[in-house]
């Protein structure tokens, strides 16, 4: 009983003591959060205009960053590497196109969902075999050093990479709105079969979203990359975005930002207050947990479409 | 010419609902069941069995047991390797509380156990579908994991965190522990397989099974015609999780004899279902022709370099098999969407023609 207290109110007590470090822990987590989005919009925007949903994305994001990181170490200049990373990103995305997409049209999701399993391995195995397995230093210059607002010490590193996010949702956001291939995802999106009869190549849109997709998780890649080190535990990245996905619902943009600042923090808090007591190394599930609390009262997401079933 | 049901006249109703109507099959089965328990140990070295054989068999139940829930019920799962887990731990439990108790009541007790817990973390498939809920199975798979790793009840406090089967005996033979031969593991697994495997072929066909369908093609539909959801889908983890349970048993008693809680990772659970994507959703056998696909395709992978002399290093040769694997499900995927046992129907097919061309 003393323990079930200790456990409930304790660290309570311990936030209403401590503000200013609660407030702290709560911008960290926001800021890990929207590294966690960067990842998750890779897979809305593909779930978005193809209804699959690609597990490889993970993959996608360790092999943009070891590809960048790779020009640039045999002596690329940063910018060109970027380019030619940017080139591979789209390579890669007519390669799935026309190898898996293309022959897989009209198989049930589990069957695609498969083939992006099985992309991944491969992504792996051809990445880290072209481009070695150690551990990669990343440095674009950004600098890491704490900075103090208001009394609230936050890392510097983490506040650019939270404007990075920003800026790349917002110019999501106006590539969608705005534009007329945006206009067209957008068609494709809603209904494959009606965007098709008005005109619109739905192979070529295939390989917009999907290089679309790479490029987001170049930038990724790059974030994630110099906070942790360009190595394959980059891959297992995804694992970490599936929460922020499922609870922002697979088919929105802003549910990606949301569920990752709820995923970020509800985990920062977490585990800073509460892991200690049961053991620690809650970050593998405690995201889940959380999402899935919130999947049993909106099944889609917070954000997600109405499912709307029909006999 | 051979295979063929023309002039079987079934005479009863029970002759009528076998599992194997044609002769031929029949037939086929039993020199399958021959083979496999009279042949195989005989003929295979130790070494075989227990690499090839037994992690063969061991996958065919946890495969049966997702095909059951992902393949027959439409609930897609990524948590098998926390149910095996489940089971894995629970048969250490009742194996080293109980130590008089019986090890095939100890099996059958820890699938129940991950069938009571496959049962909680069914609930949520009442309201999330789909994708959702593949990646919600996500919860119970990092969830059982963390908690096998963290909570030291669950082995006995041994410091290691790694769980050992105590040697057990069965009809005087030994079968889990240092004593045990290969070839008592092995027919033990064998018979725990057939008779699970019966079991399963008799569920899936029945009402029960059709119900599932029912739930897999259109839950809606299902529930208009007086399917209750809640208890079908339940009834799938449960079921589905029993032989996962029983499975993961198998596996840290019979096959490594110690095991801990990172052999039932998540890519554990990738594994087996992609045994029974490759072998065939919805297919008893499928689960079986799966297991041995995934059994057999990293030997045969790591093993041709060497039988061709060609001199790779250990790592390039990793990220290779890592390739070659993601290149050939892509590939099987394209090829034969519904799997190995789809094949094994158009084989079927064919066999009723041969060697007549019409």
């Amino acid at each position: 009983m003393d323990f079930m207290i200790d456990f409930l109110f304790g660290p309570l007590k311990e936030i209403w003591e401590f503000p200013i470090f609660f407030v702290e822990v709560v911008v960290g987590g926001i800021l890990t959060g929207v590294m966690y989005s960067l990842v998750a919009l890779g897979f809305v925007l593909i779930f978005k205009a193809s209804g699959v949903f690609n597990f490889a994305q993970g993959a996608m994001v360790l092999c943009a960053a070891l590809t960048f990181v790779g020009f640039h170490e045999l002596g690329v200049p940063q910018w060109l590497s970027l380019i030619l990373t940017l080139g591979v990103m789209v390579a890669l995305a007519f390669a799935i196109e026309r190898i898996v997409l293309r022959p897989l049209v009209n198989q049930a999701p589990i069957i695609l969902f498969m083939a992006t399993i099985g992309i991944t391995f491969f992504i792996d195995g051809f990445f880290q075999m072209v481009w070695g397995e150690d551990v990669k230093r990343l440095d674009i210059g950004i600098p890491k050093e704490p900075l103090e607002i208001g009394g609230v010490l936050v890392n510097t590193f983490d506040i650019v990479a939270a404007l990075v996010a920003g800026t790349l949702v917002g110019v999501l956001a106006f590539f969608f709105q705005s534009t007329r291939i945006g206009r067209a995802l957008r068609a494709v999106a809603d209904d494959h079969q009606a965007a098709q009869s008005v005109g619109i190549p739905l192979q070529t849109i295939w390989v917009i979203v999907w290089s679309v997709a790479g490029i987001v998780a170049l930038v990724a890649g790059i974030m994630w990359g110099s906070k942790l080190g360009v190595q394959f535990s980059l891959a297992l990245i995804a694992l970490k975005a599936l929460p922020v996905l499922i609870l922002g619902g697979f088919t929105s943009i802003p549910g990606a930002i949301i569920g990752g600042l709820i995923i970020g923090v509800g985990e920062k808090v977490a585990e800073v207050f509460w892991a200690a007591k049961i053991g620690g190394g809650i970050e593998d599930w405690f995201a889940y947990i959380l999402a899935l609390f919130f999947l049993m009262f909106r099944p889609q997401g917070l954000f997600g479409e109405r499912i709307i079933e029909r006999v | 010419m051979l295979y063929r049901e023309a002039g079987q006249f079934k005479t009863s109703y029970s002759a009528d609902q076998g599992i194997f109507p044609i002769l031929q099959d029949r037939i086929g089965m039993a020199i399958l069941l021959a083979v496999a328990f009279v042949a195989v140990p005989l003929l295979a070295s130790d070494y075989f069995l227990s690499t090839i054989f037994i992690p063969f068999l061991v996958f065919s139940v946890a495969a049966i047991g997702l095909n059951i829930l992902t393949g027959y019920c439409g609930q897609l799962s990524l948590g098998t390797g926390g149910f095996m887990a489940c089971g894995a731990y629970a048969a250490y439990k009742f194996a080293t509380a109980f130590p008089e108790l019986n090890i095939v009541v100890v099996f059958l007790l820890s699938g129940g156990v991950a069938a009571a817990v496959g049962v909680v973390f069914g609930v949520p498939s009442l309201r999330i579908k789909g994708f959702y809920l593949a990646v919600a199975t996500l919860a119970s798979q990092f969830f059982l994991i963390w908690l096998f790793t963290k909570v030291p009840w669950f082995v006995n406090y041994s410091p290691s965190g790694v769980i050992s089967a105590p040697p057990r005996e069965v009809f005087g033979w030994y079968v889990t522990g240092i004593e045990a031969t290969a070839e008592a593991k092995y027919l033990f697994c064998l018979a725990f397989v057939a008779v699970l495997a019966l079991v399963a072929k008799n569920l899936v066909r029945g009402r029960i099974g059709r119900a599932w369908m029912a739930i897999r093609d259109m839950d809606i539909a299902a529930e208009i015609i007086g399917i209750r959801p809640l208890q079908t889908k339940l009834l799938a983890f449960a079921v589905s999780s029993f032989y996962c349970g029983v499975a993961g048993a198998l596996w840290a008693f019979i096959y490594t004899s110690s095991v801990e809680a990172l052999a039932f990772d998540i890519n554990r659970s990738f594994q087996i279902l992609f045994m029974i994507i490759i072998g065939g959703l919805g297919s008893i056998l499928g689960a079986f022709l799966g297991a041995a696909f995934i059994v057999l395709l990293p030997i045969f992978l790591s093993a041709v370099p060497q039988a061709m002399g060609v001199p790779v290093t250990t790592s390039t040769l990793a990220h290779l098999e890592f390739m070659i694997f993601g290149g050939l499900i892509v590939f099987f995927l394209i090829v034969e969407p519904h799997g190995l046992a789809r094949l094994w129907q158009l084989a079927k097919e064919k066999l009723r023609l041969w060697p007549f061309p019409h």
